[in-house]
């Protein structure tokens, strides 16, 4: 069996900085089964996550000094949350890890401590039925385990409360941003051959400049201002931030310059746009449901579509005149 | 949750309290506080901070809890939309 160190290098560090920014994301693994930190004994508890590698990581780099059991279920390299929601970190594959893992050989007690996000795929009254296991719900975050086993295995409430920090906010927006590249590269290529070709290169450039601006807008600003834009509706929070990016635009840009019919084309247009992206944010936030997304986006694509194709019309309308 | 709202009377969460045998485990798993113990018996407290991530009724040993959940996210439910209406046939996500 593995015997592993709860410390992280360096590598561990950059592979964590490189996943964010989506290299190598999704061959972010390590290989499942039982593995060990210190040295554990058949009393020693026994954790249960993913075998994203970042997944584990923050589970085995709370546990210096500690002997414990950790057991990586096969979610292929997805983290808890998301395999939770998929089934892959779930009932099934716990009762399968448990028998190959030959854990009643192992541990003398029956208990499993579980991270709280992994409850929506797990059932734990089947694994206790299968295998014998009492499963624990322990904590949301992995740094709050160590707290969890010092005071004889007790969530503090604040433990299974989740949050949405800022900083929990900002590591999610390279991702957003990488994942924004190709459909912006194309969009941007498009509007600047038009643009260009109905106007000038200048005319190209600076539609380009708006349009991306308004891509981080949505994807970068509103994820940064989440809490202090007001309104519940994800796809409003984005027309606010793309109007703030419209107004900074219309500055920068000399808009008092433009025609009436471009600056009109431009208020409707990038607030659009970043709210689409904004409306996409929905997914990495944990707070946001199914039920309101999809009700959010039955109101929301259409109104998205209406503002780009009158802002599309108002604006070949300007050039044309 | 502190500072996070989202929509109103949205989710599909439903609670038969004739099946409910107050074991608590719901309040155990879900991560908004959603549920609560009033005296002996479980009530919901808090149903619009719901986000439906279906845990509470996974976990329900007496079956006494409904919600609807998965993919929750636009892009996800647009290749949803698409692939229902077979004008999709790979689905990716993350």
């Amino acid at each position: 069996m593995p015997r592993i160190s709860a410390d992280l290098t360096f590598a561990d560090r950059l592979g964590s900085w490189r996943v964010r920014w989506g290299i190598g994301r999704m061959n972010y693994i390590v290989p499942p089964g039982l593995y060990a930190v210190g040295r554990p004994n058949s009393d020693s508890p026994v954790l249960v996550t993913a075998n994203y590698k970042k997944s584990y990581d923050s589970v085995r780099s709370v546990l210096a000094e500690r002997d414990c059991w950790i057991l990586v279920l096969e979610t292929y390299g997805i983290n808890v949350w998301c395999a939770a929601g998929k089934g892959t970190f779930g009932t099934e594959e716990l009762i399968r890890r448990i028998g190959a893992s030959e854990l009643t050989k192992v541990v003398s007690h029956r208990q499993l401590v579980l991270p709280v996000l992994g409850a929506a795929g797990v059932a734990a009254h089947k694994v206790k039925k299968e295998t014998g296991f009492n499963i624990r719900y322990a904590a949301i975050r992995a740094k709050d385990i160590p707290q969890y086993l010092d005071s004889g295995m007790r969530t503090a409430p604040a433990m299974r409360e989740i949050t949405f920090t800022t900083w929990e906010r900002v590591v999610l927006i390279p991702m957003e941003f990488v994942e924004a590249l190709k459909p912006t590269a194309i969009a941007a290529a498009l509007l600047f051959f038009i643009t260009a070709m109905l106007q000038d290169r200048n005319a190209g450039f600076l539609a380009v400049c708006g349009y991306v601006g308004a891509v981080a807008a949505g994807a970068a600003g509103t994820p940064l201002l989440l809490p202090w834009l007001p309104g519940r509706s994800f796809a409003f929070k984005g027309v606010l931030t793309g109007s703030i990016w419209s107004i900074i635009f219309y500055m920068l840009a000399g808009g008092s310059g433009w025609s009436r019919f471009m600056a009109l084309a431009a208020f409707m247009i990038l607030p659009a746009v970043s709210a689409f992206y904004a409306l996409n944010f929905t997914g990495c936030t944990p707070f946001t449901s199914r039920s309101g997304v999809k009700k959010e986006m039955k109101v929301a694509l259409p109104a998205m579509a209406c503002a780009l194709l009158a802002g599309i019309a108002i604006a070949i309308t300007g050039m044309a005149i | 949750m502190k500072g996070f709202k989202y929509l109103r009377n949205v989710t599909t969460l439903k609670m038969d309290s004739g099946k409910c045998i107050n074991c608590s485990k719901c309040i155990e798993v879900c991560p908004h506080h959603v549920f609560a113990l009033n005296g002996d018996k479980v009530t919901i407290i808090n149903l619009d901070s719901c986000m439906e991530c279906g845990a509470c009724a996974k976990n329900c040993p007496a079956a006494a809890l409904h919600v609807d959940s998965g993919v929750g996210c636009a892009a996800g439910l647009i290749t949803e939309w698409l692939r229902d209406h077979r004008l999709l046939a790979k689905v990716e996500c993350c």
